[in-house]
């Protein structure tokens, strides 16, 4: 099979072809903001980090900026700093033209403010936008897609058959050669024997131990029950009783492939196939993680309703709760139901086929209502 | 017939309900494709879990084959199995014992 999307000159292959506005840093996002509003087919990514990080949580959000900026879903990047900022922007626009990209940074301190630096950056961001729609869609293999997958808004239904279909889907692109990722570390928290089974040499399976561990290990040193935070509230309002029962089902979304790599939040795979990159479970965040990765198309399955997409990554939509299904209609685009279970591959197939004609450029429901800007940034913290 | 209810995996002591339930329903389920009924001692909203048999305080709930935590109290066959009687034993930095592991 076969999907319609933009070449990049690092060989990847985008399934939209944005013009970037990406803020280093919270002082920088309204600006960011602005320009992207200026020109059309721009998109921004609106984050509240970038200063007062630990040196841990600095490295973590510059590598993430540049690996966003190499998402093959964008191609070309204006990069807005404060400029008292401790962020890398050299660093992160010289990690993007690796890529062959063309990248513009623009400094608000030294360019003299907002309405000096929004006028340069539409003046950039429009020249830009303006090249990148020379390009054509072009055919190509399946097997240079990747997909994302993510669950939110859980409920025991995700478990059930959100996440298998699209665990289904995976299946099938990993088969033929794609790549695949999957995260939400916290959401490992009881079913790490199972993946770590499942791991492509004992070494990455002790990586998986050791990540679930040490996001554990949060809340234990904190003093406090994990029930509350994860599962949230909601997740036990729709059945989820504890964090066991919640990973159980969330693994799933991964599939049943073996899993070749464990990397860390921010950072891409250097092999094929399935990968994990180690995040929180918080979606927004999370969502960011797998776009950084080069997710080209998101499968994320909610059960209590979530309006939420990726950054620069079209979002399909799944639940297998039909109430949720009716009343959110706006928001979800591929309804699993549950008295199909038995045929999960079935479903998946048919997800697979949905997520093409995405990558091929339909919009999704997430996409069309702009629900895709405002992720933000893990950070592990403390704050200064 | 639609299925009122599913159970995941043979080793399982919880079914999820798949309509809302009232009390006093008897359900019939498939464990392995073989027929078990069970009467419902609480109402069940969609998506949450009754029990399968008597578990007594401690014993590990099972679901997917796997454990998701412990019960608290004795759970009679039919009760609604959920926050107030199943405890996670992972992330537990409340409890003095709770070591990751």
């Amino acid at each position: 099979m076969s999907f319609w999307g933009y070449p990049r000159p690092d060989g990847s292959v985008g399934t939209r072809n944005y013009v970037a506005v990406i803020p280093t840093v919270v002082c920088a996002t309204a600006t960011a903001r602005q320009v992207s509003d200026n020109v059309k087919g721009s998109v921004p990514f609106l984050h509240h980090q970038g200063c007062a990080l630990t040196p841990d949580d600095l490295a973590m959000a510059n590598r993430t900026l540049t690996n966003l900026g190499l998402n093959p879903n964008i191609a070309a990047v204006v990069l807005i700093s404060l400029g008292c900022d401790p962020m890398d922007i050299d660093g992160i626009a010289e990690g993007i033209a690796r890529g062959g990209k063309p990248v513009e940074k623009l400094v608000i301190q030294h360019v003299g403010g907002t309405i000096a630096t929004v006028e340069k950056g539409t003046r950039i961001a429009r020249q830009m936008m303006s090249d990148a729609s020379r390009l054509t869609r072009q055919q190509f293999d399946d097997s240079k897609l990747m997909f994302g997958s993510e669950c939110g808004g859980s409920d025991t239904t995700s478990g059930l058959g959100g996440n298998p279909a699209i665990g289904a889907a995976f299946d099938i692109l990993v088969k033929k050669g794609g790549r695949a990722v999957f995260s939400e570390t916290t959401e490992f928290i009881g079913a790490e024997h199972l993946l770590a089974r499942r791991a492509v040499t004992p070494e990455v399976g002790e990586q998986i131990t050791r990540i679930v561990r040490r996001y554990e290990e949060r809340f234990l040193e904190r003093g406090v029950d994990m029930r509350g935070t994860n599962p949230t509230k909601g997740n036990i309002e729709g059945g989820l009783t504890t964090i066991e029962e919640k990973s159980l089902g969330a693994i799933s979304k991964g599939g049943s492939e073996t899993i070749q790599e464990i990397y860390e939040y921010g950072d891409r795979p250097k092999k094929g196939g399935l990968s994990i990159v180690d995040g929180p479970g918080f979606d927004a965040p999370s969502l960011t993680a797998l776009a950084a990765a080069g997710s080209t198309v998101m499968l994320f399955s909610t059960g209590r309703g979530t309006p939420l997409g990726a950054p620069f990554v079209p979002t399909i939509k799944v639940t297998a709760n039909g109430a949720t299904f009716e009343k959110m209609k706006d928001n979800i685009d591929f309804y699993v139901d549950l008295a199909k279970k038995d045929h999960i591959g079935e479903i998946g197939a048919e997800l697979y086929a949905e997520a093409l004609q995405v990558a091929s450029g339909r919009q999704t429901k997430a996409e069309t209502l702009h629900q895709d800007w405002d992720n933000g940034l893990f950070v592990v913290g403390p704050l200064a | 017939m639609e299925k009122k209810a599913i159970v995941l995996n043979s080793k399982d002591n919880v079914a999820t309900a798949l309509a809302d339930l009232a009390a006093g329903d008897t359900v019939a389920l498939e464990v392995d494709k073989k027929p078990v009924s069970v009467k419902l001692v609480n109402p069940i909203q969609f998506g949450h879990k009754f029990s399968l048999i008597n578990i007594k305080s401690g014993s590990p709930i099972l679901k997917y084959g796997e454990v998701i935590g412990e019960a608290t109290k004795d759970i009679k066959v039919g009760e609604h199995v959920h926050v107030h009687n199943v405890a996670s034993t992972r992330g537990r930095g409340d409890v003095v014992k709770g070591a990751a592991k």
